[in-house]
């Protein structure tokens, strides 16, 4: 397709890419051209349809709105911009995100932000398994319930969930801050419940109102955590690896 | 990898575009297994006639003139539609069975793609489009379908290595994953008698839920029985005479979505696999359950 079929106008007027129109890597070359302060500040993606990869390694503040669902491993690597999908979002959803924000107005698949080092995932529908895996930083806010695994080896960051867990829930995990409202289905090895003091009830508070979320009260949340026991090997530990 | 999907149609009205439909929901997924591809469709059903589906890697010399020996050999008049490497072969339904042996007796290199009332398998190495095109799978009509697009991991890239695999009549399981004790089960079933064409490890997992539901149980019990019996990682969907099944082990690390409309149940091993259905922006859709069963019948 013709670079003429763009369509750019005016600074405030989004950016539309059409992935019937255009491909998948037109758009996210165009998006990894984008110069600091570029006026290009708004972006439309029409016609995902499953894409994968869709706003990967974006690294300027940009909005960019995608229309419809996406594959595997959208918004992954985001750095500093601000992606909402109005559809719902395949496996890897902001893997490994280092800031900015991505919003999914549907559910999400399996490991949604995994190894994601900042920023903030907000998933408005449910996230299957593994949500949280390895996360290093970022904040994940899940509307409706998790899959079993979650939160499996995370480090640090936080994850609110205001339905549901399923299995296994923060199986060895370190640093990370588990708030769920719902039930717990059970817990992984060294993921123990912990006392809601004061400082985390604020912590929860502002991840709340970072993600929107109204009518629903920190003290509704049960706080989960690290027990500390598997850091260090111990031969009395070794069935719980 | 590997990609599978399903659609099993409620609305008669797709009933033409079900060969249609299935074919671009396996084309949409052909990245995820460029080794071969295969597809099973459920035809209408016809009181005097059962199918067996033949393949031949030399049809010419195989299919020539088998129709007027396995005709007299069985002593029931018996038509066969060649497709480029498959045949159908159609004949009373009293007489299958005796004419999928006569078949072998009579042309020992044609292989058994599957038997029943209303199944067709058509399965080969290569890209989805390409097996699609080959046997003219669009212009296919049916009540319901599977497909799959393979990547190999546990047998070689062979024909009979594609799924679907049939190991009953009228049944047949596309699978994304591989199992590990595939060996295991598959001693314990041939000790009950049930025989194999492959090294692979799906074959098993058809044989499983054959033998389960042989011993009476239903689509939806034998599906729950995989769950504890079968070893290692699977997404399974799978077609009955009249039914259409899915379930997801444990661990449910191979990706897996549905849809369901009034018109139909759809199956993808992504969504992309179904963006071009009808009514999908207005579907439910959503990620099948780890080791949950689902399963609609006629």
């Amino acid at each position: 397709m013709p670079a003429t079929t763009l369509s750019k106008t005016a600074a405030h007027d989004p950016r539309v890419f059409d992935l019937d129109q255009l491909s998948l890597r037109e758009l996210n070359q165009a998006l990894h051209n984008l110069a600091p302060g570029s006026n290009e500040t708004a972006w439309e993606v029409l016609n995902p349809k499953g894409s994968h990869s869709v706003a990967v390694g974006v690294d300027q503040p940009v909005a960019i709105d995608v229309r419809g669902s996406v594959g595997y491993y959208c918004g992954g690597m985001n750095s500093g911009s601000t992606i909402t999908v109005h559809g719902s979002a395949g496996p890897g959803v902001g893997e490994n995100m280092m800031s900015g924000s991505i919003t999914i107005k549907g559910d999400a698949s399996q490991y949604a932000g995994a190894t994601g080092k900042g920023g903030l995932l907000v998933i408005e529908g449910n996230a299957s398994s593994r949500c949280g895996i390895s996360m290093k930083g970022i904040d994940i806010v899940v509307h409706g319930n998790i899959g079993h695994m979650s939160a499996f080896m995370a480090q640090s960051g936080n994850l609110v969930v205001l339905g549901d867990a399923g299995d296994a829930l923060g199986d060895s995990i370190y640093e990370a801050r588990l708030f769920v409202r719902g039930k717990v289905d059970s817990l992984g090895a060294d993921c123990i419940a912990k006392e809601m003091r004061t400082e985390h009830l604020e912590l929860l508070q502002g991840l709340l109102d970072r993600a929107g979320v109204t009518g629903v009260k920190p003290s509704e949340f049960k706080r989960y955590g690290s027990a500390r026991t598997l850091y260090n090997f111990n031969i009395d530990n070794a069935d719980a690896y | 990898m590997c990609g599978i999907v399903g659609l099993f149609l409620k609305d008669k009205s797709l009933e033409p575009q079900l060969g249609a439909m299935l074919s671009q929901m396996l084309i949409s997924l052909s990245d995820r297994g460029p080794d071969s591809a295969g597809i099973a469709i459920y035809g209408a059903p016809s009181k005097n006639e059962a199918k067996i589906t033949i393949q031949s890697a030399k049809p010419d010399r195989d299919f020539r003139g088998l129709e007027a020996e396995l005709a007299k050999a069985i002593g029931t008049p018996v038509t066969i539609a060649v497709k480029s490497t498959h045949a159908v072969v159609r004949t009373t339904p009293a007489k299958i069975d005796e004419a999928r042996e006569t078949i072998q007796a009579l042309r020992p290199d044609i292989r058994i793609m599957g038997a029943g009332d209303v199944v067709e398998i058509y399965k080969e190495v290569g890209l989805p489009e390409a097996v699609v095109d080959r046997f003219d799978v669009r212009k296919m009509t049916g009540t319901h379908g599977i497909g799959h697009t393979r990547m190999a991991t546990e047998s070689a890239v062979t024909t009979m290595g594609a799924h679907p695999f049939s190991t009953g009549a009228d049944q047949c399981l596309v699978h994304n994953g591989s199992l590990s004790n595939h060996n295991n089960v598959r001693r314990e079933l041939i000790r009950e008698g049930m025989s194999f064409e492959t090294e692979n490890d799906t074959e098993v997992a058809a044989a499983y839920l054959s033998s389960q539901m042989a011993h009476g149980k239903n689509l939806g019990e034998a599906l729950e029985g995989t769950l504890s019996d079968l070893d290692g990682f699977f997404t399974f969907v799978v077609g009955t005479k009249n039914g259409f099944g899915v379930v997801r082990d444990p661990i449910a690390c191979k990706p897996a979505v549905m849809a369901e409309t009034d018109q139909y149940v759809a199956f993808g091993s992504e969504y992309r696999a179904l963006t071009k259905l009808p009514g999908i922006d207005n579907a439910r859709v959503w990620e099948p359950e780890p080791a949950t069963v689902y399963f609609w019948e006629h």
